[in-house]
């Protein structure tokens, strides 16, 4: 596995292994972002959920450059094979096939050009961010592997592992209350 | 491991290939095996005993006109069938064959794994609701409720395996199963893991008949309730696509079960383990998904449902809950 941290000076030849990487991570970066653009912008909302099963996808390819597979996997498995499964079930158990159309409205004029000069600022602000910061490159501590990971999980992270099963625990709970309502 | 082009381009050649010749010829397999089970003969006027039925098949699939039928959404009803085949095949790439011949050893291979097959299970989704026909929803719904029911004690019984090898790599936990099938984890003698490894073994097995939606759990194309399910408006080769990924996965998970239950590529007695043997158990695997799906009838969708919720996954907790007991005691 390569480290991406390479300059503009000695950037490699496409055909070289790095160049071939450098080439799949910008396929993964532009998956997530037509992903994202499909998932606002698509009229029909199965369209929108499969634009964001995409972008979940090219989430867990910028995961993986980033050295850590375990979190690209679990992207995958949760992200892609939970979340967006169950959004495009609600979706399809709500609406008949004739889908509504999530068109444009009175208040989207209004709103619009806020939201897009906000979202401008902050992209503007983290690239400003990006650029200026001196980023120290520091050595990597351990491999990550996932031995580690679940042994930090279960001893310097314990409190957060138990809180998320509370939490788990009450959306079980609510989920079966929920269900015996409905079915009364 | 090797990293030249060659040894990615002639796995990738050798993959496709596997995959190729399973998905057609699976077809004939079960064909077969259908009728010698309900007393017939099966296909055989092609070729010596019907064996080049799959290439007749395959020639009139790709002659036929590949129809989109009015007011279906057309871009997911055309990627669907593509996106039930691409999982299938990747997943090849992290099995391991015997000792030497695997593409990529990968570190979480078997979390690689149910990854991949998360996306199979989007296919049959997009493909059922593209079709704008009511059956087709009506079957994919069903589909996913059933995969995602029975992931939960596949992925319960699969942590079993991952404790007890200590490695989430396919070919690590392939590896440490080596020397005779005492060693095998399904009827592994230390620590005692054979008291409730062959559970292990039973919850995995229907619930990988359950994920690739085979009888007597194929509700999703219940023909008698649902014409063809999600498959009502495929014709060609979209069809034969979403044909060719079921095959492809039943392929997929008996090499899964080999691996992680009957010691991959070892021999029962240690002797000679190599390729042959790993290919005898996952055609003997797959021999059982045919023999099982003509034997029994269809199960109801909630009794599916019931079975998964109310029988495997305490089966699977407890079960976990022993093979953790038993690692610590020993």
């Amino acid at each position: 596995m390569h480290t991406l941290v390479c300059q503009p000076a000695d950037a490699p030849a496409l055909f070289s292994a790095e160049g071939l990487v450098g080439v799949v991570f910008l396929l993964t970066v532009a998956l997530v972002v037509t992903g994202a653009l499909i998932a606002v912008n698509a009229r029909r909302l199965v369209r929108a959920v499969s634009g964001l099963a995409i972008c979940f996808t090219g989430l867990a390819g910028v995961y993986y450059f980033l050295l850590s597979p375990f979190l690209a996997m679990m992207q995958m498995l949760i992200y892609v094979g939970a979340v967006s499964i169950l959004i495009a079930f609600g979706i399809m158990m709500a609406t008949p096939e004739e889908q509504q159309a999530t068109g444009m409205h009175s208040k989207a004029t209004l709103a619009g050009p806020l939201a897009f000069s906000v979202a401008a600022l902050i992209f503007a602000a983290l690239t400003l961010l990006g650029l200026k910061t001196e980023w120290q490159v520091f050595p990597r501590q351990g491999t990550f592997d996932i031995k580690e990971v679940g042994l930090s999980l279960l001893t310097t992270h314990g409190l957060v592992f138990e809180l998320i099963s509370i939490v788990l625990l009450l959306a079980i709970i609510g989920a079966l209350v929920l269900a015996q309502k409905g079915r009364n | 491991m090797e990293t030249s082009m060659w040894h990615a381009l002639l796995y990738l050649v050798g993959i496709m290939a596997f995959a190729g010749v399973n998905a057609a010829w699976l077809g004939w397999c079960e064909r077969k095996g259908a009728a010698r089970i309900q007393r017939r003969i099966g296909p055989c006027e092609a070729g010596f005993a019907g064996l080049l039925q799959p290439l007749a098949d395959g020639l009139k699939l790709l002659s036929k006109q590949l129809l989109v039928p009015q007011g279906v959404d057309g871009i997911i009803f055309r990627v669907a069938p593509v996106l039930a085949m691409i999982p299938a095949i990747t997943s090849m790439a992290v099995i391991p064959f015997s000792e030497n011949i695997g593409a990529r050893a990968m570190e979480l291979s078997v979390l690689l794994l149910f990854a991949l097959a998360s996306i199979a299970m989007i296919a049959i989704l997009l493909g059922g609701w593209a079709s704008g026909n009511k059956y087709a929803l009506i079957s994919s719904a069903r589909a996913v409720s059933q995969n995602l029911a029975y992931e939960i004690p596949m992925l319960l019984t699969v942590i079993t395996v991952v404790m007890i090898s200590g490695s989430m790599n396919l070919r690590d936990i392939a590896i440490d199963q080596q020397g005779g099938f005492w060693h095998w984890n399904i009827f592994r003698l230390e620590n005692g893991h054979f008291l409730t490894m062959w559970i292990s073994f039973i919850i995995f097995f229907i619930c990988a008949i359950a994920e690739t939606n085979r009888a007597p759990f194929d509700m999703a194309e219940a023909e008698s309730e649902l014409v063809a399910g999600f498959m009502t408006e495929y014709g060609s080769m979209g069809f034969g696509l979403f044909m060719m990924g079921e095959y492809l996965n039943i392929v997929v998970g008996a090499c899964l079960t080999a691996v992680l239950f009957l010691g991959g590529w070892d021999c029962p007695f240690g002797l000679t383990p190599g390729i042959w043997w790993f290919l005898l158990k996952i055609y003997i695997l797959i021999f059982t998904f045919i023999w099982i799906r003509w034997t029994y009838p269809r199960t109801q969708i909630y009794r599916l449902l019931n079975l998964s919720w109310k029988i495997l996954i305490p089966f699977s907790l407890a079960n976990l809950m022993v093979t953790a007991a038993l690692i610590k005691v020993f």
